[in-house]
């Protein structure tokens, strides 16, 4: 009878076993399924032998896919139009999924890593760019995000903005230089006003961002904060924020948000008669192709925007044509930033000559060389240089909304 | 020689096979992700979830403890995560200057974030627990969205002079070599990954312990008389608000515990992280394994994890086939026919003869 037991027991034991080992085996077929699936999902942008593997994660479902899908579009789009000129440069595309999520991200990007990825448009939003950020290091893959606009993707000390990872590079502007912007703006055209209202969204590190910064920015040059107004997650009535502001008799609202709720702000100012001047950032970009929006209410405002969808150069005028082709939408800075990341690293990837075989570190070391000494003209700028923080310098357009389109403010 | 047949014998004697199980799926499974890293087998996206697996499924034996054992819902299991993890940070972040060592570091921050979670989860049990009824649901709910908009507007740094704190407005003023270790909406970013997957193997059997020693003694014996019949618990002298409010104590540190280990492992931590959606999943982990069934629950935790991240390749469509993989598991396994089926299996296959081999034995 005892050995019965202990049968019973050994049977247990080997079915613990064969469950651990189940999940065992799983991970060994995966690492096949996931090179094949590859594969599969870039067979549209593949160019044959001798491409460039190029990588990237971005929220593809989710609440921010909005952003992830424009980025996944603009690459997909540079990247075919690249290939299909037939220069020394072609790439292979691989856009992972990271839901707007950190662990997410280091998935994603394992998965990229598995796949082979030679360079990379990192992540699309900032929170997932500063999760990958340091892996990108310690492995030197190059990455450039298009839109992953928090200090914390370069610097893995975003306060004091020291310890850049170096491989880490930016195609937007990082969030505390457009609160400085905005700043210079508003102090040198002080006839638009000096008292200002700001309402931001204090649980996003974008919207925070660049409110912190242009609050210490707006002291120093003379413009007077009159009224700080927060929101969190999916909030929609501003009314308490519009009335104190209007209270307070703020001249100018700025507005550090993006579209969405900015669009509500403007129509609930204006069913109460508050007609300040508005400011708002690349995040207020958008509010004109925003179903169900009445774009009457948006005349007049001012935004700071590195890429106007109604520029009439001949680049934007293709890139947009062709956008709306392929994609049925106007593309949004987001896709105008990610096209223009595609192109500067086809840019430097010609310049510094290099190939596919060469390993990712020597790729890494030869970009990082070009992107510090190149300049850039793309979508989103003109001139466009980097620094070896990998910080991008390229010079905010201000915009006023006329008649329902942008037109350029000269100084 | 005897003795030893009695260790085996008490080990999967009926009311400790499953504790056996749990611990045996534990140890061979690191043992064999061990020896395949080891050959090199494991591609990088595998080894990048073992930490996070780990967090989960000691979150979710925490959470089974509540909810199965005690019968006691709670739907703020993520807030406590919350609280373990930037409080983990924090520790692992103000100790870097004086302790190199990150293991030492981890073991410390797992120990801080689980105590201060325990703390958070008495403070709310002491008024909720005394109520009958599903209030316990709603307000652990209130607490994780709480817990995520404190910390979304809380700044903590500190410099060669002391802690700075600072609320709403990021007012901190840090001297050289200063650092912020959260800065509001951006949470903790910069944070040195020191957590391991030996670590989080030893914290699943650390939890493992707690638990089933929990279960097999005499408070558990009593928790589970609180969950089954409250009249007749009070009626034989159990003090029901204490006995539930140890059970909910324990999951909350083994949340927070498990929440240092996740903050640890990964460079950047916001808190929007810990929503309610995340609380969520522990409990579909929890429900899927079955109440109460902690091997279960760390099988459906490992499988759930993993799921979406097998799916990759599908792209577009990964998130409706793991959602309807999901649908059809909680459907399936709560259809008599389908429980028929596997229970005439397991008949079928090993167990066939034993209950009956049991009795005469006894």
């Amino acid at each position: 009878m005892k050995f019965e037991k202990l049968l019973k027991g050994g049977l247990a034991a080997l079915m613990a076993v064969s469950m651990a080992a189940c999940s065992g085996g799983n991970s060994g077929t995966t690492e096949t399924t996931t090179t094949t699936d590859g594969g599969e999902t870039t067979t549209e942008t593949t160019a044959g032998a001798g491409a460039f593997k190029l990588g990237g994660s971005g929220p593809l479902s989710g609440g921010a896919a909005v952003y992830g899908n424009a980025v996944k579009n603009a690459a997909e789009l540079a990247v075919a139009e690249i290939n299909a000129k037939g220069g020394a440069i072609q790439f292979e595309l691989n856009m992972q999924d990271d839901e707007h999520d950190a662990e997410k991200a280091v998935n994603a990007y394992n998965a990229l890593k598995d796949w082979g990825m030679q360079v990379s448009l990192c992540t699309v939003t900032s929170a997932p760019g500063a999760a990958v950020a340091p892996l990108y290091q310690e492995d030197q893959t190059f990455a450039i995000t298009p839109s992953g606009s928090s200090l914390a993707v370069i610097f893995a000390d975003a306060d004091n903005q020291t310890g850049e990872y170096g491989n880490v590079f930016q195609m937007c502007f990082t969030d505390p230089n457009q609160g400085v912007a905005s700043a210079d703006y508003l102090s040198a055209h002080k006839d638009l006003g000096t008292k200002v209202a700001v309402i931001y969204k204090n649980d996003d590190n974008y919207s925070t961002g660049i409110y912190n910064k242009f609050v210490s920015e707006a002291k120093e040059k003379g413009l007077e904060i009159v009224y700080a107004g927060t929101f969190a997650g999916e909030d929609n009535d501003f009314n308490v924020q519009l009335t104190k502001a209007k209270e307070e008799g703020a001249e100018i609202l700025f507005l550090p948000i993006y579209y969405q709720p900015a669009s509500t702000i403007l129509k609930q100012a204006n069913d109460m008669d508050y007609k300040p001047v508005v400011f708002g950032v690349d995040g207020m970009d958008g509010i004109l192709s925003m179903e169900g929006f009445d774009t009457s209410l948006a005349e007049g405002v001012y935004l700071l925007t590195p890429f106007s969808a109604d520029a009439s150069d001949d680049l934007t005028k293709n890139f947009v044509k062709n956008y709306q082709d392929k994609y049925g939408e106007i593309p949004n800075q987001f896709a105008a930033d990610a096209y223009d990341a595609v192109y500067a690293i086809a840019q430097a990837l010609e310049a510094a000559g290099c190939t596919n075989d060469m390993s990712n570190a020597d790729i890494c070391s030869a970009l990082c060389k070009q992107f510090t000494s190149m300049t850039f003209n793309g979508l989103t700028g003109t001139d466009v240089t980097w620094n070896p923080k990998g910080e991008v310098s390229k010079a905010p357009k201000a915009v006023i909304i006329e008649n329902g389109v942008y037109v350029g403010v000269e100084d | 020689m005897k003795t030893e047949n009695n260790f085996f014998k008490k080990l999967f004697a009926k009311n400790y096979r499953s504790r056996t199980i749990s611990f045996l799926i534990i140890i061979v499974g690191y043992i064999a992700v061990e020896a395949l890293m080891m050959s090199g087998n494991l591609s990088s996206m595998f080894q990048s979830l073992l930490v996070p697996v780990t967090c989960y499924i000691v979150a979710a034996i925490g959470l089974n403890l509540n909810v199965g054992v005690s019968g006691e819902l709670n739907l703020g299991q993520a807030g406590f995560m919350c609280i373990g993890a930037f409080s983990g940070v924090c520790v692992s972040g103000a100790l870097a200057p004086f302790i190199s060592n990150g293991i030492v570091r981890l073991l410390l921050a797992i120990i801080v974030g689980a105590a201060l979670a325990a703390l958070f989860g008495m403070i709310i049990g002491i008024p909720v627990l005394k109520l009958q009824g599903d209030y316990l649901a709603i307000v652990t709910l209130a607490f994780g969205e709480i817990i995520k908009s404190l910390i979304n507007n809380m700044y903590i740094g500190f410099d060669s002079e002391g802690f700075q704190f600072s609320f709403v407005e990021n007012k901190l003023h840090l001297g050289p070599g200063g650092k912020a270790l959260i800065s509001g909406p951006m949470g903790a970013t910069g944070t040195e990954r020191i957590s391991t997957f030996m670590i989080g193997v030893l914290l699943i059997l650390a939890a493992l312990f707690i638990v089933y020693n929990l279960m097999y003694s005499r408070s558990g014996r009593a928790i589970m008389a609180c969950r089954d019949n409250r009249i007749a618990a009070e009626s034989v002298g159990i003090h029901v608000a204490n006995t539930k409010m140890l059970a909910f104590v324990v999951s909350a540190s083994l949340a927070g515990a498990a929440g240092a280990l996740y903050g640890l492992n990964y460079s950047t931590l916001v808190p929007s992280k810990f929503g309610f959606n995340l609380s969520i999943l522990i409990l579909v982990y929890v429900v899927l394994g079955g109440l109460g069934n902690m091997t279960g629950t760390i099988i459906s935790t490992i499988v759930l994890v993993l799921l979406p991240e097998l799916l990759r390749g599908l792209a577009d469509y990964r998130m409706i086939i793991y959602a309807v993989i999901l649908i059809i598991t909680m459907i399936l396994t709560n259809n008599d026919t389908f429980k028929g089926w596997i229970a005439k299996l397991k008949n079928s296959l090993s167990f066939k003869k034993q209950p009956k081999e049991a009795e005469a034995h006894e």
